[in-house]
């Protein structure tokens, strides 16, 4: 014995609903399969509604004149049939026959409106528990941490990360006004900034600053400088003598061509200068490499050739890498003073200011000169004011005995 | 305000407009004495005659193309595909005629003939009577296709089919005809074409659909919400040519967007809305655009269990609904 339920059929397309006539049997009544057991009216036709099992009726739920639709139950019979319970077994079993996998960590999958949102409120998703499938962070995850921002409640960020935030500390938001240009932080910009924190933050950084009469090699150059552009194609820029001159001095003192490397000191054997070179809103730092045993002409061309690849974005690896010092040359702006920002992880970095002519004494006398102000940032904890002081005491002399004694091949 | 039918709202729009404007007829197979297969046109033959209620022979593409021959020297007619399976005798007549006279005679002629065909399946129908088409003509521009969700859409927005100075195909879902009822205002009211509608107002998940779906769509709301699941729907109503601005305001109000059509699912209207949603909410979306459509088999089953399996109804939506929210 088992209970059935017989419910409105589909009684033609389009039919959704019927309307009970009369019903042709009561509660408790016994019927035989396909007998008559209600009258139904439709849109379209007025049928009777067969049994759909033999039994027994026992109860009537829907009434003469009731408006039921397609699939309600209008009646519930006892069967003698013994119900079988094939169909519910297979469905059970096909439920536990499917893989019940393991649903791998979502945790670090961001959709880009949450990748979007944890740019533009500098939220820090390693913080933030997700609440989608796999612990995924959902928008409406940052979203509420927003919302709670705005409210002024305390971000509930777990002391997970503090390291992070300690070094990237969040920077006071401005508001945007009307005319404010929103400008997206580039990868090579994040990488400066990157760099530029790290070697601040890191390297103890101490200035000095001495000044050469470079007035010979001023003349010189510029006796030579149109044979020099005519006959060899490349022009001869005076950074190309304070490169050399400095190449040489380091020569002598190795303790400034070197780099921390935490508990070791590197003193390197080749003398790779890096020279920064700027490019719209980036900046690069290519590197001529063992620039000590280069000419002042094979350094000038190997400055020109690395500024075009910079402008073409031909860059190579092998031209950004390597460097052990570096050479930059802010004079090329009118600068006559900077404090540069050690190239990371090297020593020191020089900084060659624009040649000024000024007047000086030189025996009692006045005399109007070519003078130029060399800048040095050192590593203090690599370098001290000694070895340092005596470096820029060569690299002046070298300058200043640039004249047209010596050869630029 | 009386409470409508689907069908009724069909035969109230087309009755005020045959009363506001004579030039508005109608013309099908068994539109007349009979008052159509579905009784769309019940009691128009009696009261507007023989000669606005034509009979027509078993000629689909007659239809439409005497519909567009009148259309053209000014008449508004109303052409009744019986089911929409049987309009492709008649798509040379839309496509090549219909939809290009404008273009190709640089605005002398115009084609203002709005073609209704009951689509559609759940119903019992099988091969011939339960059919979606839309997606036939949804890349052919100088069409428009509308396809509403309720008795009030139909009667809005058939009277601007009518009124449309274009072809329009207007599609209604066969077994929405009897099965939704609601309260339809009397008096005259057009609802835009090419205006998508939200149905339903949420923040957890949206829900992009047309026709009947929206239905099913909403029932599986109702009972989301009672697991706090807050869901978003948009009713396309026009799915040729689309109201990107809806779709794109929609889709970037939740991020987790899911698209239902009773179509078949490669190539139906559902991957042009995907791929609206693609192009301009990237940084929007917070999950894959799923869709929820038929299988892409050749036709609708008739045998019952098949034709279940087939149809789009609350239970699948529901399912596809909560899997989109938690995810």
């Amino acid at each position: 014995m088992a209970k059935e339920k017989i419910t409105m059929p589909q009684l033609g397309e389009s039919v959704t609903e019927g309307t009970i006539t009369a019903w042709l049997v009561k509660e408790g009544d016994r019927v035989d399969k396909y007998d008559p057991i209600v009258e139904v009216l439709t849109d379209k036709v007025n049928a009777e509604v067969p049994s759909s099992f033999s039994g027994t009726i026992i109860k009537i739920s829907a009434q003469e004149g009731d408006t039921v639709p397609v699939g309600a139950i209008l009646c519930e019979i006892e069967t003698e049939e013994v119900k079988t319970e094939d169909t519910e077994k297979q469905e059970t079993k096909a439920e536990v026959n499917t893989p019940n996998t393991e649903q791998p960590s979502m945790k670090k999958r961001y959709s880009p409106a949450v990748l979007r949102l944890a740019q533009e409120h500098d939220i820090n998703l390693e913080t933030v528990s997700g609440t989608g499938r796999g612990g995924r962070i959902t928008r409406k995850d940052i979203e509420k941490i927003i919302q709670q921002r705005q409210a002024g409640v305390q971000e509930t960020e777990k002391a997970a990360a503090p390291e992070v935030s300690k070094t990237q500390p969040k920077s006071k938001e401005i508001p945007m006004r009307a005319g404010d240009v929103e400008i997206p932080v580039t990868g090579i910009r994040k990488a400066i900034a990157q760099n530029m924190v790290k070697s601040k933050q890191e390297i103890p950084h101490a200035w000095m600053m001495v000044e050469a009469d470079v007035t010979e090699l001023v003349n010189y150059r510029n006796e030579i400088k149109e044979e020099f552009k005519q006959k060899e194609g490349i022009s001869l820029t005076y950074f190309a003598f304070f490169v050399k001159a400095v190449a040489t001095a380091l020569k002598e003192f190795p303790e400034l061509n070197s780099t921390w490397q935490g508990d070791t000191i590197v003193q390197h054997k080749d003398i790779n200068i890096s020279i920064a070179v700027a490019k719209e809103n980036e900046l690069y730092v290519p590197v001529i490499h063992r620039a000590d045993e280069l000419s002042i002409k094979g350094i000038a061309r190997k400055i020109e050739e690395l500024a075009e690849k910079v402008r073409t974005n031909r860059l190579t690896n092998e031209d950004i890498s390597g460097g052990t010092f570096t050479v930059n040359n802010t004079g090329t702006f009118g600068s006559v003073q900077s404090m540069g920002i050690i190239n990371y992880p090297q020593a020191a970095i020089l900084q060659v200011e624009a040649i000024v002519k000024r007047p000086v004494i030189i025996d009692g006398m006045f005399a109007a000169r070519d003078i130029v102000n060399l800048c040095l940032s050192l590593d203090h904890r690599i370098l001290d004011g000694l070895i340092c002081g005596r470096f820029m005491k060569r690299v002046k002399e070298i300058l200043e005995g640039m004249d047209r004694n010596i050869s630029v091949y | 305000m009386p409470v409508m039918s689907y069908i009724q709202a069909v035969t109230a729009a087309l009755r005020e407009e045959m009363l506001r404007d004579e030039k508005v007829f109608i013309l099908g197979e068994d539109v007349g004495k009979k008052g159509g297969v579905f009784r769309a046109t019940e009691g128009l033959y009696d009261e507007f005659g023989e000669y606005r209620v034509l009979d027509t022979p078993l000629s689909e593409s007659a239809i439409a193309g005497v519909g567009i021959g009148a259309a053209m020297y000014g008449m508004r007619p109303v052409a009744e595909m019986q089911f929409a399976d049987f309009i492709l005798p008649a798509v040379n007549q839309i496509l090549s005629e219909a939809a290009r006279i404008r273009y190709r005679s640089n605005n002398d002629w115009n084609v203002p003939i709005t073609i209704r065909a009951p689509y559609g399946g759940g119903v019992h129908g099988a091969l011939y009577h339960s059919q979606s088409v839309e997606a036939i003509f949804a890349n052919q521009p100088g069409l428009k296709i509308v396809m509403p969700s309720t008795p009030y859409d139909v009667k809005g927005l058939l009277k601007s089919a009518i009124r449309d100075n274009d072809p329009v195909l207007f599609f209604e879902h066969k077994r929405a005809y009897r099965l939704l009822k609601e309260e339809v205002p009397d008096e005259d009211y057009t609802i835009p074409i090419g205006k998508a509608d939200v149905k339903r107002e949420g923040s957890d998940i949206t829900v992009i659909t047309y026709g009947l779906c929206v239905h099913f769509a909403l029932q599986a709301a109702e009972k989301l919400a009672q697991e706090g699941i807050d869901v978003h729907i948009l009713d396309l109503r026009t799915v040729y040519p689309l109201d990107q601005e809806a779709i794109i305001e929609a889709a970037r109000k939740t991020g987790k967007v899911l698209l239902i059509t009773e179509d078949n699912k490669e190539g139906s209207i559902l991957s042009e809305v995907a791929a609206i949603i693609a192009e301009h909410c990237l940084f929007d979306l917070d999950a894959p655009i799923q869709r929820l459509a038929g299988p892409d088999v050749p036709a609708m089953p008739y045998a019952p269990t098949m034709e279940k399996f087939f149809m789009i109804n609350p239970d699948k939506c529901e399912k596809a609904m909560r899997d989109l929210a938690e995810f």
